[in-house]
């Protein structure tokens, strides 16, 4: 009998240890079932940030390094630059990456770093118990926007994507979901793309993954799921925002 | 070999790292030290294997120094007071995961965005942590531009050795002075093999990770103790130091880096007017060379502390020398440095 689906080879056995329908399952999974298909867990470094994933580094079967928050491309720029052969890739929060992390992100995606970021944004704070994030919507009530998110003291929600796009070396950025199987599917294949993109030397790669967090949000998984359908993707539209000049 | 050559500090520092074998190289411009910055630059930039890279922030750049020296390498990043505080996160992350690798800080009086001048504001945060938890930096303390060449070079195997972050601490005169300075070949030191913690993907072998986390604190506590380890480990086999005219001093100077110097001239001032002043210099500052100090404590009765900054190190001198002498301080702050005269003078008032 042919096996069609296992365990991938890039995961380890640890159970995870993230909350019930947390997208972050789904996420891993595919990223290292992509790991698996490119054949790169052997000389794959990643980059584990501060938040829910901190714990990567036991889930993922390569070599990682945990970052302090906010500074994993930094430290994969670090790594990128001293041994080029490596796959490099970071999994970031939208606190690290968008809030703390923003002058790192901003900086290695100018200087087209050619690593891969797995960008998840779930429009909150999950690991501290659920405050506001820059990827966090008007009017959504966090911990630190009890009466919802104001936009005259609390600006509007960022979209990293649309804004790294706008820097010349970033080879491709692009912007996915989880909350249905179709786009799961869809995801799988742009997660492929931003870890093969930088492993031929064409640049900075990013996949924001739409995400959700029923804990946080106080929605059941199958409610968050369609609490993102509805507020997040008119928000945050799905899409390759930026792609490598030649067609793989 | 046995050929000078004139130099500025701050250039000394990058040539001797790269002649230790570091080619790799994150900083951000910040007065004093610019020059190191950029002459890694220049040199980096056209060398094959290496990496230079000017960081967005001193913040970044420490974290690419981490980064980098998890695979394996020798890399370094540098800084001047401001950007050192910066860099106190990304030190402690690599000091708890005991990665090797070498910080430079050229300081410049403080506190605050403070000036350019040379000062040694920065001993508490060199010494006695800069970054949050139970940790130490191998600290050295050139007193010249050759010092700077030798201890830099001596650092990064230090580093290696004990598999700990080391620091160099100069000032903003050191980087900018020139003098005359060889390159000599050091003797081989043996080193620990890195192959069984680096990151490099983990072909042929299991996967690996560094972190410097554990919710378990029953782990985390052995952790701090392992680290603890080599702390005891670097007192007893690394602490240097410069002793000079101790037999029959009437008063000892205690004095690191630029402000040794000067105190040099004033044990010479002080000969030629009959009086008796010794100077221990401490060279490496962690780990702190107090059983010198302690064993000249039972002679000499009076010590005096001088620093450009407004009495850090003199702590570490009087819990040396344990209420069995005088020891008196004098500083000055804001990137002042003291004249010889002055510094002489104060002594005579305590004598």
């Amino acid at each position: 009998m042919k096996k069609v689906f296992g365990h991938p080879e890039s995961l380890t056995e640890v159970p995870f240890t993230y909350c019930p329908g947390c997208h972050h399952g789904i996420a891993h999974r595919l990223v290292a079932e992509v790991m698996d298909e490119l054949k790169i867990r052997e000389k794959a470094i990643g980059v584990c940030p501060v938040g829910c994933s901190v714990f990567a580094y036991l889930f993922f079967k390569c070599d990682m390094i945990c970052a302090a928050h906010g500074r994993a491309p930094a430290i994969a720029t670090g790594i990128k630059r001293t041994k080029p052969d490596t796959a490099v890739f970071t999994y970031q929060g939208d606190g690290d990456l968008a809030s703390i992390g923003t002058a790192e992100i901003v900086h290695a995606a100018n200087r087209g770093e050619n690593i891969t970021v797995i960008f998840i944004n779930n429009a909150i704070y999950g690991m501290t118990g659920g405050q506001m994030a820059p990827t966090t919507l008007i009017g959504q009530v966090t911990q630190t926007s009890p009466y919802g998110r104001d936009p005259e003291t609390m600006g509007f929600p960022i979209r990293m994507s649309e804004m790294l796009s706008t820097l010349e070396k970033t080879a491709y950025i692009s912007r996915v979901s989880l909350h249905k199987p179709a786009n799961i599917i869809k995801a799988k294949k742009s997660i492929k793309k931003a870890f093969q993109i930088p492993l031929e030397g064409k640049g900075f790669a990013m996949v924001e993954i739409l995400s959700t967090c029923p804990t946080n949000w106080g929605l059941s998984p199958i409610e968050a799921s369609k609490w993102l359908e509805k507020n997040m993707i008119p928000y945050y539209p799905l899409g390759e925002f930026k792609t490598p000049q030649e067609v793989n | 070999m046995g050929e000078k050559i004139l130099m500025k500090g701050n250039e000394a520092i990058g040539e001797a790292a790269i002649r230790a074998g570091c080619r790799y190289y994150f900083g951000y411009p910040i007065t004093p030290q610019s020059e190191l910055t950029a002459y890694m630059a220049k040199k980096l930039l056209k060398m094959e294997n290496a990496s230079f890279v000017q960081a967005e922030s001193e913040i970044a750049a420490i974290n690419m120094v981490y980064g980098s020296a998890s695979t394996g390498v020798r890399a370094m990043t540098s800084s001047s007071s401001p950007g050192i505080s910066l860099k106190q996160e990304g030190i402690s992350y690599i000091a708890c995961s005991e990665i090797p690798c070498v910080i430079v800080n050229m300081q410049r009086g403080g506190p605050g965005l403070g000036d350019i001048q040379p000062a040694q504001g920065d001993y508490f945060q060199a010494v006695k942590g800069g970054g949050h938890g139970d940790y130490h930096l191998i600290v050295l303390a050139p007193s010249s531009v050759q010092e700077l060449v030798d201890l830099t070079m001596d650092a990064f195997d230090l580093a290696d050795k004990y598999r700990n972050p080391a620091m160099i601490l100069g000032d903003g005169l050191l980087g900018q002075m020139m003098e005359a300075i060889e390159f000599n070949e050091k003797p081989k030191v043996d080193l620990p093999d890195k192959t069984g913690w680096t990151l490099t993907g983990c072909k042929g072998r299991e996967q690996r990770y560094v972190v410097s986390f554990d919710l378990d604190p029953n782990i985390l506590e052995k952790w701090n103790l392992n680290i603890e380890k080599k702390y005891k480990l670097l007192k007893e086999n690394e602490t240097r130091y410069e002793a000079i005219n101790l037999e029959n001093a009437d008063m000892v100077i205690v004095a690191y880096g630029t402000v040794a110097r000067i105190a040099k001239t004033v044990v010479q001032l002080a000969k030629k007017e009959g009086l008796c002043i010794g100077l221990i210099r401490p060279i490496t500052l962690y780990p702190f060379p107090e059983k010198i100090i302690a064993q000249t404590a039972e002679k000499v009765k009076k010590f005096l502390t001088v620093e450009m900054s407004l009495g850090q190190m003199v702590e570490d001198v009087k819990l040396a020398v344990n209420g069995k002498a005088e020891v008196n301080f004098y500083g000055r702050a804001g990137g002042v440095i003291p004249s010889p005269q002055e510094i002489l003078n104060k002594a005579k008032s305590y004598m």
